[in-house]
């Protein structure tokens, strides 16, 4: 028996792969991109429902992208298979071990630490010679099991296997929220005290978010590499950690889908405002987030909530 | 009768300031244990020793015949014995229903965070199991409200049912009628110690309301000073002079009568 | 030892600088319990008003000392419009709220204000060189000082000396204790919280704008000067412990020892020449 939202979003993936086919390349470019982005956020929102922000997901965000720009140029290996898998293991390893740092914070320190962190690689990064510095170098496109696509064509293989990844891992953190260890979240908010004295590490538990959430932000910055076909430091500066709180308060803690669908949004309205204003799209999202938190502060995902209880969907007693 | 509870030359220092010395108690199994004394006297002290919050300077615990002196409260809880506070330590967010539900979830997933990860909270079994808990605790009533928005009295009693959710044998209760008015006093710990009672638990409780001591506990502790000064049937106790002069005051004789605190 | 003594005020400008820019933002971290990302844009408003108006100063021939003191003065007045509008405009709609939401809303500003400063002064980058001429130098034995760099030492240790005094023998620092201690039990005395938050952040944005105007002269007065900032500052007031002036005086000798610990190194090791 599978529950409506599964089938809602099965059914949503469906439709927007095979309408993928008929979009223009710039729209499928950006809404990969989007969706590389919206696995970190993924992971934010997290860590966000146990009341933890970190400022400097961008660490995982450059290791995934990384990974897979070295391993692409000097491990002569292409296919996106193993340069993905690379990528998820280097950062879970990462989060890992910085998590045993980490968990043992909570709120500002724990933003300030995890900012710190992200920002010693981005000076190693600047400093190394041999990655390109500043400026970072090219990817190549890769292949697909031994596949490789041609023209406009590995635009679309790559958006489809993003789309893949999406939905598969918003079924898998879909399901962990269901889990005993995902609803403990909103329990670590309220009191570790309570949670400690019942039997659970909380530290521990943090630790396995910390894990879950910087994996999905290296899978996340390893299809950003494929999908810009670059890489540079600013992919770990304190900027980009921003954007994803940013699109982290705009989708809201509540709902799988909104990270997705708020990581689109935000990527289509920065794409209009450096079209439309060029010298003041900076203003714009400035205006965007404090309108955000001011009038919708669950975020666009409360929307959802609220849709689907006008159209009664919603079941009683599912808690977020 | 063996005790379930076993405490030996318990001390603990903080520096040159002696919170707690030369504690001896052995509490036999379903004993109901009034402990009692000023702020300051050790009671916080020997209860966060037993629930493994502070470590032993010296001395030994021993529960169910095992040594737990200065082993973590996790592992402590986990074996077996359980606590409430006196500022109620529930989820204020989450509604009571999701609140025990919680604590029950976490009862069935022993083996840790990644046997947690795999089971799917609301199940039939942990539902069945939450709802009875509420029944024993006369607040299934407030099932569906949020825990920030309950009466004081209805947060002591989620934080107890959610200490006792994963089946301890020995339950330390802190202060459970503070806070909590004089007509509904009775009421609350009736219930509490019905519902303990009911479980085969263990009980031992810090009190400063000596008519709640008096009426509901089998044995009284009383502490002075880092150390238990008086210990035996409540009547006896509470009657003792000493006692009297120390911690609870005399019993006043008034036209209407009223509680008596330390 | 004339190295020794280089490398020793290499390092104490490099502290002055931290420690500068890392003022105002732990005065406002201590008081309001507000990361204030938009610290960066005070710095940035500074240096270019500072910039701006000192230089047109200077080009017009008036005497040298009236030009420093415009600096500090073209800073105040920054602080002080910036921080009343930002304050009472925009932060006090959050107080309450989760502390990193008034963070985030403090970034949402800092956005904002990194394109007015595009709107105004373009993408220009402006140049204050008087400031150093007029310093001059100061020659011990072999080595060559800048006096404009002495100036900042001294002009830092004044302002850390000047804001202890301020906090511990006056009765509006002794306010501001009170409500960086509890400011409920500040509230409940009688104090203005209200009043003590606003005066807090307006000082605090005179005292980033502060640190962009004295620094104008050292620096390429151009867009992206507040985003590199911030971080320095949020790094010099998380290590030296957060809101505390001697806290903020330890972060910037400690960042300031390991930055010139890692500039060594990086003479040795050929590291990229490009810095941020």
């Amino acid at each position: 028996m599978v529950s409506r939202p599964v089938l809602f979003g099965a059914l949503a993936l469906i439709i927007v792969a095979v309408v993928a086919l008929a979009l223009p390349s710039w729209l499928v470019s950006l809404t990969t991109l989007a969706f590389a982005n919206a696995l970190v956020v993924l992971g934010l929102i997290i860590l966000w429902r146990a009341g933890l922000v970190p400022f400097g997901q961008a660490l995982f965000y450059a290791i995934g992208a990384y990974a897979v720009a070295l391993i692409d140029r000097y491990g002569g290996m292409h296919d996106v298979f193993v340069l993905i898998t690379a990528a998820a293991v280097l950062s879970a390893f990462a989060a890992f071990l910085t998590g045993f740092l980490l968990a043992r914070y909570r709120e500002i320190f724990f933003a300030m630490l995890s900012l710190a962190m992200s920002m010693i690689l981005y000076g190693a990064l600047v400093k190394t010679e041999t990655l390109g510095s500043t400026d970072g170098f090219h990817v190549e496109a890769p292949t697909y099991l031994g596949y490789a696509p041609q023209g406009a064509m590995h635009l679309l293989v790559l958006f489809w296997l993003v789309l893949a990844f999406s939905a598969a891992s918003a079924l898998l953190v879909f399901l962990y929220f269901r889990s005993v260890a995902g609803a403990l979240a909103v329990p670590v908010r309220d009191s570790e005290i309570r949670l400690e004295f019942l039997g659970v590490s909380v530290n521990g538990l943090i630790h396995l978010n910390l894990v879950i959430s910087g994996t999905l932000a290296g899978i996340g910055g390893a299809f950003a590499a494929l999908s810009i076909e670059h890489v540079d430091p600013n992919m770990a500066y304190w900027t980009t950690s921003g954007g994803f709180v940013f699109v982290t308060i705009l989708a809201g803690a509540g709902s799988v889908a909104a990270a997705f669908v708020g990581s689109f949004v935000f990527e289509f309205l920065k794409s209009i405002a450096y079209d439309i204003l060029p010298g003041t799209w900076q203003i714009f999202l400035g205006a965007v987030l404090l309108v955000t938190i001011l009038f919708l502060p669950e975020g666009l995902g409360s929307l959802f909530g609220r849709l689907r209880q006008r159209l009664n969907l919603k079941p009683a007693n599912v808690s977020s | 009768m063996s005790a379930i509870l076993n405490v030996r030359e318990l001390e603990k220092t903080f520096g040159s300031l002696i919170a707690a010395h030369n504690i001896n108690i052995a509490v036999p199994p379903l004993q109901t244990v009034g402990i009692i004394g000023a702020n300051g006297a050790g009671k916080t002290t020997f209860v966060n020793m037993i629930t493994g919050h502070l470590r032993p300077t010296k001395g030994s615990i021993w529960f169910e015949g095992r040594d737990i002196t200065g082993r973590p409260s996790r592992e402590i809880t986990r074996l077996g014995i359980a606590r409430s506070f006196q500022v109620p330590q529930i989820f204020a967010s989450l509604t009571v229903l999701e609140n025990i539900c919680t604590a029950t979830a976490i009862a069935r997933t022993t083996s840790g965070l990644i046997h947690q990860a795999l089971t799917p909270l609301h199940s039939s079994a942990i539902l069945a199991d939450s709802d009875s808990a509420l029944e024993l605790f006369r607040i299934a009533g407030y099932r569906h409200a949020l825990a920030a928005t309950l009466p004081q009295g209805a947060r002591k009693l989620l934080d107890i049912a959610m200490a006792i959710a994963g089946a301890p044998r020995v339950v330390l209760l802190d202060e459970p009628t503070s806070g909590i008015s004089i007509e509904e006093k009775f009421d609350l710990m009736a219930v509490v110690i019905a519902a303990l009672k009911r479980r085969g638990i263990t009980v031992l409780f810090v009190e400063h309301d000596m008519d709640i001591v008096e009426r509901y506990a089998d044995r009284v502790l009383a502490f002075y000073d880092g150390t238990v000064i008086a210990d035996g049937p409540p009547v006896e106790t509470l009657e003792n002079p000493r006692i009297q002069e120390l911690i609870s005051g005399p019993k006043l004789k008034l036209a209407v009568p009223n509680g008596r605190h330390a | 030892m004339l190295t020794a003594f280089a490398i020793l005020t290499d390092g104490l400008v490099y502290a002055a600088y931290l420690f500068l820019i890392a003022i105002g933002l732990t005065l406002i971290f201590g008081v309001m319990r507000i990361l204030n990302v938009t610290h960066g844009s005070f710095y940035a408003f500074g240096a270019y008003g500072s910039a701006i108006a000192v230089g047109i100063y200077f080009d017009r021939g008036f005497p040298a000392a009236g030009g420093f003191l415009l600096m500090v003065l073209v800073a105040m007045v920054i602080g002080l419009v910036l921080g009343l509008i930002l304050e009472r405009g925009l932060l006090r709609l959050f107080y309450g709220k989760d502390e990193v939401i008034v963070v985030l809303v403090t970034y949402a500003a800092f956005l904002i204000l990194e394109d007015v400063i595009k709107l105004i002064w373009g993408p220009n980058s402006y140049a204050l060189y008087q400031p150093l001429a007029l310093a001059g130098t100061i020659d011990v034995g072999s080595l060559v000082l800048s006096g404009y760099d002495i100036g900042l030492i001294v002009f830092a240790s004044l302002l850390a000396i000047g804001a202890s005094f301020a906090l511990k023998r006056t009765r509006w620092g002794h306010l501001l204790t009170v409500v960086i201690f509890d400011r409920e039990i500040a509230a409940a005395l009688g104090i203005n919280v209200t009043a003590v938050y606003t005066i807090t952040f307006v000082i605090g944005a005179m005292l980033g704008a502060l640190g962009g105007a004295v620094m104008a002269p050292k620096i390429a007065v151009t867009l992206g000067i507040g985003v590199e900032v911030i971080v320095l500052a949020f790094a010099v007031v998380a290590i030296g412990g957060m809101g505390s002036i001697g806290g903020a005086l330890l972060g910037a000798l400690i960042v300031a020892n390991a930055g010139l610990r890692l500039s060594i190194w990086c003479r040795r090791s050929s590291c990229s020449s490009s810095t941020r």
